[in-house]
């Protein structure tokens, strides 16, 4: 069946089966290999996409829900439009050693965006709670946290900032 | 023109900008033209004959394109699976080493045990292939547990094994140990499990194999630690395809620990199957798949006994094991419990007297194999535990009982009596850091708020040391190490002065692109970010062991800086015939080769370029070109270790332990990027905690199945079971590495477990427990408590 959807902001369409998952249609047939498949239980997080600006586990998700909607991926994750930049998310992984072996890390970095957007004044608490759905094996979490709270301070500094404009 | 960053900075990881931006490339997300897919059919019994395969509705059914079982790999033969390490017992008897075929002949022997590989056009129709195969089992009892297994009526998985035993190991000196007890004031006993553990590498294993008939060579892409060592024991004693005609690529590997450091039999069953369909073929592992076939780690049955004087000094340490193979031996699998676990066991102490035994078991579960920290932190767990027991039962203080016992910092280098000597070390040093970073001294505050909310409040030390950075080869070789554990680099400078740096190690998340230009920009004065370094691919690599044993600094680092080395040595000889000075009168630092005592110099560009471009070289005497390799092989392993301090805190009425505080002062050597070593420390510190109160690998007795079989049923942590955790070094020099360094992956995962349960156990020591085994679930501990019958805190 084909399938319309807004996929990192440019209008697409597929031909897909329709039991065909999103994580699948993404790193299959589209090529974008950023989304990782880590469980086959809905468990580890490392597929999280946004699907209309919620986080979602695209290993548990039929292509066919995608019609009309948009997604984002790790792949369209980025900083400000024209800046060529990293997401302040993304920036804030890497000044605060929130990665390691890097598999868990679109998942992690797309359910944190989603979490600081929520909510943007994060405790520490939130960020362990928000993070319960993504596993990660290599950074104990610890720099994670870290990196999540950085990075939505970094977020809303940027939100406010683009206010006072 | 960028900057230097040398060793002891912590520049932002090279290897971040791919993996933030999805641009990674892992194994899974490689494509080839014309691929097929294949899956494995796998055994879904613990122990059964093979009687039989029929496939012919697997052949007929859309898509199929081969079906391959062992009666194939039979009929081309091809080897077995080959182990690395071949252990002997006391009398010099080498240990049982029943053939583990790629796919099973005759018998399966765990569930997971591979019996036949599909392939497809798509995965779709291999799995739907796989669906019809008729495989007729007859099936057999299994035995699962070591005490189980080495009972007279067990179950036998191989004929000629019997009693289950693959070898009755030993180590050290039973006479004195069996004196020194007789003379003891007190002996503490303690018997105890560590838990069976499954590593969960994020990423699941992965291959593809692909076969050119042109050049007659073979590529195989895999999610391995060692591609040079897969390629050499696939290629050589597997498959028998010639090694130059063989390339094996890692690319970016999510995650290892362990895990990834084995030859699998589907690395070698997908290259043989590529040129046989003549089409390149992927396979990738479901998580659960991973679950009953990625080999498993820990799974002992101890019996430790500890003699002491009157003073609370041990005089003496015996201990017997009981150590689950699993159904084959895989690569290291028998070398875990044994070489890395027995000479573990004197620990930061002065025990004059050890004797260890072990007995290595098969069973019909998954091959047990190394898995972070691998036979360390089952030797320290041990220690550790029995040290508090010794303490409690003694009534004397469980840091002063440390104390007391602790190898001084001046009695360095220390001969051990189970064959190793530490080179370096200072543990007290390390307590005592601990002690103040832990704050210690107001736990007692601490406890009392916890009671005052009805919890209990408990305090756990580890204070340990282990052996890494695999591995001295002489000292392997006769511990019975079939391969030697050295390694290697290559430095190739460019003519415009930048560099690349080619290493048999392996980066799956431990920062080794950042860590190693480091060395490279401090030794030849060059801008980090003006180096690269080249992993994985046994075409652009020229050998290595992998990354495995903390070993990838210690051992591939060193290799490194020897190469760099070399190419300081050359550059001074171009330099020489530059500059017209005699070699000895060229001098060399920060990126500058100049003539002593004269402002005569050129940098190390200008030298680069003079390499490549050799107008008026005196040939006879100096090559052209600038790129250097070494070879290191250590004299010594490497010692860290360090203090833990664990603190939990008990919900009698629902049994959960919670870690409210962690704190390690580890010693590691050298620290070459202070971020990356607090991430591996926190990271092998959760893995360990994870082994404490969450993880376990259960099967059932009998039906040999794996209870434990997926991310639902096998307790991973989570962000949320975790407190912020202090780490921080404290470090002695290594005495015979040439920076210094020691080594850091590993010492987490070591030090971590016992400190964990020693904190459970102190938590409940008021109602008389003494030991919790591992995990320190809200069930265990539940039920500990209801069978104590003890009131349960009021509200």
């Amino acid at each position: 069946m084909q399938i319309s959807f807004t996929l990192n902001g440019r209008p697409t369409t597929v031909d897909v089966e329709p039991a065909t998952l999103v994580a699948e249609l993404l790193r299959e047939q589209l090529n974008l290999t950023g989304t990782h498949i880590g469980c086959d239980t809905s468990q580890c997080g490392a597929c999280v996409v946004h699907l209309d600006g919620l986080p979602v586990k695209s290993c548990t998700l039929l292509a066919p829900a995608l019609a009309g909607a948009t997604l984002l991926t790790i792949e369209g994750l980025q900083g400000a439009p024209g800046s060529n930049q990293m997401h302040p998310m993304q920036e804030a992984f890497r000044e605060h050693h929130g990665l390691q072996c890097g598999f868990c890390t679109p998942g992690m970095l797309m359910t944190a965006v989603a979490l600081a957007t929520e909510k943007p004044d994060l405790t520490e608490a939130d960020v362990r709670h928000g993070l319960e759905g993504n596993i990660c094996r290599c950074t104990g979490y610890q720099n994670i946290v870290v990196s999540v709270m950085a990075g939505a301070a970094a977020m809303n500094a940027a939100k406010n900032a683009g206010n006072g404009e | 023109m960028g900057n230097v960053i040398g060793i002891g900075a912590a520049p932002k990881r090279k290897e971040d900008q791919r993996f933030l931006t999805g641009r990674g490339n892992y194994v899974s997300d490689i494509k080839r033209p014309g691929m097929t897919a294949g899956v494995f059919v796998r055994s879904p019994h613990g122990h059964a004959v093979l009687r039989g395969i029929d496939k012919s509705a697997a052949l007929a059914s859309p898509g199929v394109i081969a079906v391959l079982t062992g009666d194939d790999v039979k009929a081309d033969g091809l080897g077995s699976l080959p182990c690395g390490w071949g252990i002997s017992d006391a009398k010099g008897v080498p240990m049982k080493e029943p053939p583990f075929p790629m796919l099973a002949q005759g018998k399966v022997r765990f569930v997971g045990d591979m019996v036949a590989f599909v392939i497809a056009e798509t995965p779709e129709q291999a799995n739907a292939g796989a669906e019809l195969l008729k495989v007729d089992y007859e099936v057999l009892p299994s035995v699962v547990g070591v005490l189980e297994a080495v009972r007279p009526d067990a179950p036998q998985l191989f004929d000629d094994v019997p009693n289950n035993i693959c070898c009755d190991w030993e180590l050290g000196d039973k006479a004195a140990v069996e004196t020194a007890f007789r003379k003891a004031a007190h002996v503490a006993k303690l018997s105890l499990v560590n838990n069976r553990l499954i590593g969960n590498p994020m990423e699941p294993r992965a291959a593809i194999a692909e076969y050119e008939p042109g050049t007659d060579r073979f590529t195989l892409w895999t999610t391995s630690q060692f591609p040079h060592v897969v390629r050499f024991l696939m290629g050589a004693l597997v498959l028998n395809i010639p090694q130059h005609k063989l390339r094996v690529v890692a690319p970016d590997v999510g995650g290892g620990f362990g895990v990834k450091q084995f030859h699998y039999g589907e690395e070698a069953v997908i290259t043989w199957a590529a040129k046989r369909v003549k089409r390149p073929v992927k396979w990738v592992a479901s998580r659960s798949e991973g679950y009953v076939s990625d080999r498993h780690g820990r799974d002992h049955v101890t019996e430790a006994e500890l003699a002491l004087d009157e003073n609370g000094k041990f005089l003496a340490f015996r201990v017997n094991t009981l150590a689950n193979m699993g159904g084959y031996l895989s690569t290291f699998g028998p070398n875990i419990p044994t070489n890395l676990y027995g000479p573990l066991l004197g620990g930061v102490y002065t025990t004059p007297a050890i004797y260890c035994n072990v007995k290595v078991v098969f069973t019909n579960t998954v091959p047990v194999d190394a898995y972070r920290g691998a036979g360390r932190p089952e030797a320290t767990f041990v220690l550790e535990r029995i040290v508090d027991v010794a303490a409690s039962e003694m009534g004397i203080d469980r840091v002063e009982i440390r104390r007391r016992n602790m190898i001084p910092k001046e009695a360095y280098p220390y001969q051990t009596p189970v064959l190793v000597q530490y080179d370096s070390g200072d543990p007290m040093g390390c307590l005592d850091g601990a002690l103040v970073a832990a704050d210690v001294k107001n736990f007692g505050v601490r406890k009392a708020a916890s009671a005052s909310k009805g919890k209990f409040r408990g305090l756990g030390y580890s204070t340990y040391v282990e052996a890494c950075g695999l591995a001295p080869s002489r000292f392997a070789g006769r511990l019975g190490a079939r391969g030697g554990l050295y390694e290697s680099a290559t430095v190739r400078v460019h003519p415009t002065g930048q560099v690349t740096v080619m290493i048999g190690t392996h980066n799956h998340g431990q920062g080794h692109e950042t860590t190693f230009a480091q060395i490279v920009s401090d030794k030849l004065g060059v801008a980090f970010e003006n180096v690269d370094i080249v992993f994985g691919d046994t075409d652009r690599v020229q050998f290595g062991m992998g990354t495995y044993g903390s070993r990838s600094l210690v051992v591939g680092g060193a290799a490194l800086s020897k190469a760099t080395d070399k190419v300081i040595a050359k550059g001074k000889k171009i330099a020489s015939h530059l500059l017209e000075a005699a070699e000895v009168d060229i001098q060399f630092e920060s990126g500058k080769f100049s003539v002593a005592g004269t402002d005569r110099m050129k940098t190390f560009e200008e030298i680069a370029g003079a390499a490549y471009v050799p107008h008026n070289y005196p040939l006879e005497v100096l090559e052209p070109g600038l790129e250097e390799q070494a070879y290191y092989d250590p004299v010594n392993f490497t010692y860290p270790g360090g203090c833990h301090i664990a603190e939990v805190e008990v919900d009698p009425e629902t049994g959960t332990v919670t870690l409210v505080n962690y704190t390690a002062v580890d010693d590691v050597g050298t620290v070459i990027n202070p971020m990356i070593v607090e991430g591996q420390l926190h990271g092998g510190i959760v893995q360990g905690v994870g082994q404490a109160l969450f993880e376990n690998a259960v099967y059932d007795e009998g039906s040999g199945q794996l209870l434990s079989g997926s991310l639902m049923d096998y307790c991973m942590p989570r962000a949320d079971h975790l407190p912020m955790m202090k780490v921080a070094t404290h470090s002695t020099l290594c005495t015979h590495t040439p920076m210094g360094v020691k080594g850091c992956g590993e010492v987490g995962t070591i030090g971590s477990p016992a400190a964990v349960i020693n904190a459970v156990v102190d938590a409940l020591s008021h109602l008389g427990v003494t030991h919790v085994d591992m995990p320190a679930t809200p069930n265990r501990i539940w039920r500990l408590l209801q069978n104590a019958s003890l009131p349960v805190a009021a509200e």
